[in-house]
């Protein structure tokens, strides 16, 4: 699993309903279902994953972000879990609607398109920028959403989302120090992870 | 082997219910024989059991040699010691369908106290009749809990009808290939088939028994339009192509590819052989009354269609299985009824397998369908607690 899979799963209260969507090789509702003891479930696109899932005894059903979470009634998981696709998707908004009516939480992680390389690289070349993280070409790239964490937490206040906790992450998942600030979090954090509530959930501001 | 008649019923292993079944239609069946076969052992918390439903033209010989074609069991490659269903491990129960030819109770029986058989008289069923003279069969055999239902095509349905009528009976319903309704389409194939099998002189109305025959050139027309909704256009042009056939037999025939009719094309040829060795092991009458169950089968039809009430609470871990080149029960019918599933909050796998074979992939060589039953089951066992 990798590393952000545990920080999410450390997010994850155990005995909760979960559905993950785009489980990928189904490691995270493994670990949830074996180590949390939670209904974790499944939602993934390549149908290869969705067999290996399957036959791995996991609960996975083949379908997609965009097209498939409008099927679940409301409030039918404790946790919706969207990991590193959210700038993949067509309606990116309408997801993030559709995690936090049918769940009472939404996990979220996406790469950060405010990374500092990035920047400098579309400063300087004036051409769409290519690291580690954005390594495909423009015209062929499924990313087709991109953001920055703070396009992300504009988002969330005017969707009246409540960010119950957030942390940007390194390419190989592991927590980056940026916790303080949001800029420098968005100028050197590769990923970002966000727990979300919606607003009526939220406790009253401290 | 063959030399019983397509209309003897047979001696099959069966258990009889004298106090016999309320059938949907309102008719009581005044007694009930459900002819089964088990394999594996029955464990000693009774927890292991499978029921596997037959499709439409299968039986109870799931893995072993049929006792009247002398072939292998219709799923002797998914059950058995170490196949992906396996009797190692689960106790398997298979029954003959309510309706049908193979020693349960279908228009070809006698009726009670009578020598003569039940014919067109037969009451009309359905699905939720076979699946409530299943239940019957798996209480008297003292299972008060099944592990798992599992089915492909009409079994699928009925693994489908089990959940709705009986959820509590089982942890796991895992339906292949199959349809939480029966289409337009469907239907109209079915009326196709039995619109030949009514064409044919030797029906005489339903009691072609009285004149010693069988209505087997209808049957066999009925039995090949359906081959064909059973394969693919891929799996067809694979098999035979537009080959014409070059039979050592008919080499006297000089211009055979020029004749007008007959076995010109091998896929002509193929579809009579399955024809013709369909009529020897099926009786006309339960194709009739078992295609109109089918027909009949919706599960959406008690709430007003809306096919998520059918599944509302429902405890039971459904696995979904399409195959990408199924047109007779297609993967969009698949999704519509995970999307019920995931609509009651259901606990749900769907896989669409990909393959050219069409509908019949479920009975055929698709590995990733044997990794997904297997894999599925052990889950359930997992999630369970069962050893």
């Amino acid at each position: 699993m990798r590393l952000d899979q545990r920080l999410i799963a450390e997010m994850i209260e155990p005995g909760t309903r979960v559905l993950d969507v785009g489980s990928g090789d189904g490691a995270l509702i493994d670990h949830l279902f074996r180590l949390r003891g939670c209904d974790a479930r499944g939602i993934e696109i390549d149908m290869r994953e969705v067999t290996r899932s399957v036959a791995h005894g996991l609960p996975v059903v083949h379908g997609d972000a965009d097209h498939d979470l409008a099927h679940y009634p409301n409030d039918a998981f404790d946790y919706v879990v969207l990991q590193r696709t959210l700038q993949a998707v067509e309606r990116p908004r309408e997801v993030l609607r559709q995690m936090l009516r049918i769940g009472r939480h939404a996990i979220v992680s996406f790469p950060n398109f405010g990374h500092w390389q990035l920047r400098l690289k579309l400063l300087l070349s004036g051409r769409m920028p290519m690291t580690a993280v954005w390594h495909t070409q423009w015209y062929e790239t499924p990313n087709i959403h991109p953001c920055t964490i703070r396009d992300f937490i504009a988002l969330c206040e005017e969707e009246g989302y409540c960010v119950q906790q957030w942390m940007a992450v390194d390419e190989e998942g592991e927590r980056a120090p940026w916790r303080r600030s949001i800029r420098l979090a968005n100028l050197f954090g590769e990923q970002a992870l966000f727990l979300l509530r919606r607003e009526g959930d939220c406790p009253p501001a401290a | 082997m063959n030399s019983t008649s397509p209309l003897d019923v047979g001696d099959h292993q069966h258990a009889t219910f004298p106090d016999g079944l309320d059938l949907e239609c309102g008719v009581h069946l005044p007694a009930l024989d459900v002819a089964y076969r088990t394999y594996g052992q029955l464990s000693a918390r009774r927890d292991n059991a499978i029921v596997i439903c037959h499709a439409f033209t299968g039986d109870q010989y799931v893995a072993e040699t049929h006792p009247q074609t002398g072939k292998p069991g219709w799923w002797a490659r998914m059950v058995g010691p170490g196949r992906p269903i396996d009797t190692n491990r689960f106790f398997i129960i298979c029954t003959n369908v309510l309706g049908g030819c193979m020693g349960s109770t279908g228009p070809r029986s006698l009726k009670p106290g009578s020598t003569e058989r039940w014919g067109t008289d037969f009451p009309p069923i359905t699905i939720r009749d076979m699946v409530r003279a299943q239940y019957k069969l798996v209480r008297s055999l003292g299972i008060e809990r099944l592990f798992a239902v599992v089915g492909g095509s009409m079994g699928g349905m009925q693994a489908l009808e089990w959940a709705v009528t009986y959820p509590d009976m089982m942890l796991a319903v895992m339906p292949i290939a199959t349809a939480p309704y029966h289409s337009a389409q469907n239907i109209a194939f079915n009326e196709v088939g039995r619109q030949a099998i009514f064409a044919d002189p030797d029906w005489y109305g339903g009691r072609y028994w009285e004149h010693n025959v069988v209505p087997a050139r209808g049957l066999a027309v009925a039995r090949m339009m359906a081959h064909i909704t059973y394969l693919s256009e891929e799996a067809l042009t694979r098999k035979f192509g537009r080959r014409v056939r070059r039979d050592p037999k008919d080499a006297q025939a000089p211009e055979a590819s020029l004749a007008m009719f007959g076995d010109v094309f091998e896929v002509e040829s193929y579809l009579r052989y399955q024809g013709s060795a369909f009529v020897r092991r099926f009786d006309a009458n339960s194709y009739l009354t078992i295609t109109r169950a089918m027909d009949w089968f919706d599960l959406a039809a008690e709430h007003d269609g809306e096919l998520p009430a059918a599944f509302a609470g429902t405890p039971v871990r459904f696995c979904v299985v399409s195959f990408s080149s199924d047109w007779l029960f297609p993967t969009s019918t698949s999704r519509y009824l995970v999307r019920a599933l995931n609509q009651a909050a259901a606990n749900v796998s769907f896989v669409e397998i990909e393959t050219d074979k069409g509908h019949d992939s479920f009975l055929l060589d698709e590995p990733d369908l044997d990794r997904t039953v297997r894999g599925f089951l052990c889950g359930v066992a997992d999630h369970a607690g069962l050893a």
